[in-house]
């Protein structure tokens, strides 16, 4: 009857064998080092080759050291064509100039860009035009395979020989901490090959891991994966900078009277001095007429975590820790959960926090009179910028506030059109500046609201012609005819493309 | 509604960021200072900054004031021309000691006028700086019908006193008290001294508590961060704008009846008391703890 349930089933019966149980102690198989091995085994083995796609997280910031390293070491072995596909870029990887220059890197994908490097793609520095996605939109391009990741080289500040990676240590010899890794995870997830680089190996079971051993094929040891202090600076910086400080007083008043700030509510912000010291702002009254936020999202400052511990705000759903503050949080606490990119603000993925999300404040380098907003390309036509969650969180939640001062010195901050579309108007509501807060006419009870609670609503053209009546109409950007950019919608289509700069 | 100066804020002529913001905090009046905070070098390039400032930007209902250089330098008279052909409310005379000098300066505002078609236009605030500046703080005060108020330098005056600045100001007491009787008896406002460490609010708060006690209408201010705490401090309780809207609805009342006498519970309420609650209404709506809604 075995033999005949197992034809059934297409599958053999079970044999005895003679072997004898491995004896070892398994201890010893805790430092057994399989999937360690040095960077250049490590991309030999991955099957990498030219024009493939090579991919990174930023979750070190100003700090990363991992791009600049493999890069290097993969111009040293002679790869060309390279498609790079990093969560973000920053001024750290202006080397990446030469690479491209040399034909290593032909292609990237990034959320933003900043410094050397995106001056010179602005001025057209690669062939093939950047594809520029927001964190939610890069989550759902590598999971629907639109972003296909050959190589994924992730930088964790610890892991075991197994590959279980985590973004702190709980060993003596931690070197690194950047907290959340929650832009690697697709990347961990959905990679051909996975390679961690690591600052500290710890002995099997790094647990509680984020990268699961499971996802990941080679493990190499490095002197460093970040400088964890260019995350951001350890301590509570409260700005002292009075427009800041106007700016954040009316961005709480506008949240505390908008109808959403009740008991249960939820709340993301940016990391700007405005909008962190917004939240110090409705601090106090949250305190004064007893309410708490069930969760804050997105990059988890020392503000959030010092109000979570205070039991102000229940839960932390943490993508990237912005501070040390932060990341030791996640460490240490329970309630503060790391999510990866797709779940945290994926249009595709029904459970993704943003889609829970009450409130965000956001920034901006431009609005325009029909709320569409710019944060990649600056007034003067460079790149200077990331899109990072701002489409996602401001498309998903009930109510998104723009907070961004009238003039930046002889800038305008808000223009006729912004210079690239990177946020939709429809899904702006409030734009808070120095000089007045505009309303979206699509949502005239809010306006409603917040004039009842004796707030100055403007017409945001007010706001445009009073910024044109100090400065004048700035002249046109010398734009050329070569597309150095594409910004991709998170729903995958297009939404608009970046000139490259005429001097 | 009587204009407030719970606060006036300094903003340096030769700074034109400064001046282009400075309306967007709030202040009741801004000054803009072609005085001490711009060096030799840049006096004339702050004047011609401060006067385009005043013809360009618009400062929304806000006072603004411009400290002028003492006439007696070669600065002085083409500050006044300048400003007063801007359309300054107010010039602030610095470090004034006798009525004399503020009849001087009116004569310089009245010529600028004269041109232009608008005598009177332009009001006068003296600071006073020094003890004799103290003993002569009533005929000040009175020197011109163009006068509107009187400040405290507190800086110059103590070193002129031979004595140092405490947190507890009472070495500034006389010279306060003395400025606060003087600009009453001439029916004009008071305004006091400026707090400049920025880093200690709590002192600074203590020390406008105690110029509000003593009658001031307010304080200048060298950060916009200050204001926050001066309007705490002046906004009436809210006992005080209780009482205040029940005398005003008497008043009305009274009005409609054609009766010149009040009562409230029962009390007779005189002028004073009418005056005090209307600046109480003022107070309360400048503070936005009452609208204009609310009170009609």
């Amino acid at each position: 009857m075995i033999e005949a349930a197992a034809a059934g089933m297409g599958k053999p019966v079970y044999k005895e064998t003679n072997e004898s149980k491995v004896t070892t102690p398994r201890w010893e198989y805790q430092t057994v080092r399989s999937k360690v091995t040095t960077l250049e085994e490590a991309i030999k083995g991955s099957g990498l080759k030219d024009g493939m796609t090579i991919s990174f997280h930023h979750h070190f910031r100003g700090g990363d050291k991992v791009v600049n390293m493999v890069v290097g070491k993969l111009a040293e072995m002679g790869f060309k064509n390279l498609h790079l596909a990093a969560s973000s870029l920053q001024d750290v990887h202006e080397p990446l100039i030469d690479h491209i220059k040399n034909g290593v890197i032909t292609e990237i994908s990034t959320s933003g860009m900043r410094g050397e490097l995106a001056t010179q793609i602005s001025h057209g520095l690669m062939e093939k035009p950047v594809i520029f996605r927001s964190h939610g939109g890069r989550g759902s391009a590598i999971a629907n395979g639109d972003l296909h990741i050959d190589v994924a080289f992730l930088g964790a500040p610890s892991c075991d020989p197994l590959g279980n990676a985590v973004g702190y240590s709980r060993s003596q010899n931690a070197k690194s901490i950047c907290g959340s890794l929650g832009y690697a995870l697709p990347d961990a997830h959905n990679a051909d090959k996975v390679v961690i680089l690591t600052d500290d190996l710890v002995p099997y079971p790094n647990t509680p891991n984020s990268i699961s051993e499971s996802d990941v094929d080679y493990v190499v040891v490095v002197d460093s994966v970040g400088d964890s202090s260019k995350i951001s600076s350890g301590a509570i910086r409260d700005t002292k900078n009075p427009r800041d400080i106007l700016l954040a007083q009316q961005a709480a008043k506008v949240i505390i009277n908008s109808g959403y700030f009740k008991n249960g509510f939820s709340i993301q912000t940016g990391s700007g001095g405005a909008s962190l010291a917004a939240v110090k702002y409705i601090r106090q009254s949250m305190i004064d007429q007893g309410i708490k936020a069930s969760y804050a999202l997105g990059g988890i400052t020392a503000h959030m975590v010092k109000m979570h511990e205070e039991g102000l705000i229940e839960r932390l759903i943490d993508v990237q820790s912005f501070d040390k503050v932060a990341a030791e949080s996640i460490k240490t606490d329970q309630m503060h959960k790391e999510v990866s990119a797709n779940e945290y603000a994926s249009a595709d993925e029904p459970g993704s926090a943003t889609h829970y999300l009450d409130i965000v404040i956001l920034s901006a380098l431009e609005v325009d009179v029909n709320f569409n907003v710019n944060v990649l390309v600056g007034s003067d036509g460079i790149i200077r910028g990331a899109i990072g969650g701002h489409p996602d969180t401001a498309a998903d939640s009930a109510l998104s506030i723009i907070v961004c001062p009238l003039l930046r010195g002889r800038i305008p901050c808000v223009v006729d059109e912004v210079t690239t579309l990177i946020t939709p108007g429809s899904t702006v509501d409030v734009v808070v500046t120095e000089y007045g807060i505009a309303v979206n006419p699509r949502r005239p009870e809010l306006a409603e609201r917040l004039e009842k609670a004796g707030l100055k609503i403007v017409d945001i053209n007010a706001l445009k012609d009073r910024a044109k009546s100090i400065i004048g109409n700035p002249a046109p950007l010398p734009f050329g005819d070569k597309v150095v950019g594409i910004v991709m919608n998170r729903d995958g289509s297009v939404l608009d493309v970046i000139r490259n700069i005429v001097d | 509604m009587q204009r407030l100066r719970r606060t006036m804020m300094f903003v340096p002529g030769n700074n034109p960021a400064m001046m282009q913001d400075a309306f967007i905090y709030g202040p009741d009046s801004i000054m803009l200072d072609l005085e001490d905070s711009v060096t030799m070098t840049e006096k004339d390039a702050a004047r011609l900054l401060v006067h385009n400032a005043l013809k360009t930007i618009d400062y929304g209902n806000t006072e603004m004031v411009v400290r002028v250089n003492p006439l007696n330098t070669p600065y002085g008279k083409k500050d006044v021309e300048a400003v007063v052909k801007a359309g300054v409310h107010v010039i602030r005379m610095p470090k004034t000691e006798t009525a004399d000098e503020i009849r001087e300066l009116e004569a310089e505002i009245e010529k600028v006028e004269t041109e232009l078609g608008c005598v009177g236009r332009t009001q006068i605030m003296a600071a006073i700086e020094s003890t004799l500046g103290v003993i002569n703080a009533y005929q000040i005060a009175t020197a011109s019908k163009r006068m509107m108020g009187i400040a405290l330098g507190a800086e110059d005056y103590c070193a002129n006193l031979k004595a140092q600045r405490t947190p507890e100001g009472m070495e500034l007491l006389q010279a306060r008290q003395t400025i606060v009787v003087a600009a009453r008896a001439a029916g004009i406002d008071a305004l006091d001294t400026v707090y400049s460490n920025l880093n200690d609010m709590e002192t600074f708060r203590k020390e406008v508590e105690l110029i509000k006690t003593l009658g001031f209408d307010g304080k200048s201010i060298i950060n916009p961060r200050q204001i926050e705490i001066v309007n705490e401090v002046f906004a009436p309780t809210e006992k005080a704008i209780e009482k205040a809207k029940t005398i005003i609805a008497a008043i009305k009342e009274a009005e409609k009846r054609g009766s010149g006498v009040i009562a409230v519970n029962g009390k007779m309420v005189d002028r004073p008391v009418v005056i005090r609650a209307q600046r109480t209404i003022d107070l309360a709506i400048a503070s936005g703890i009452l609208t204009q809604e609310e009170l009609s």
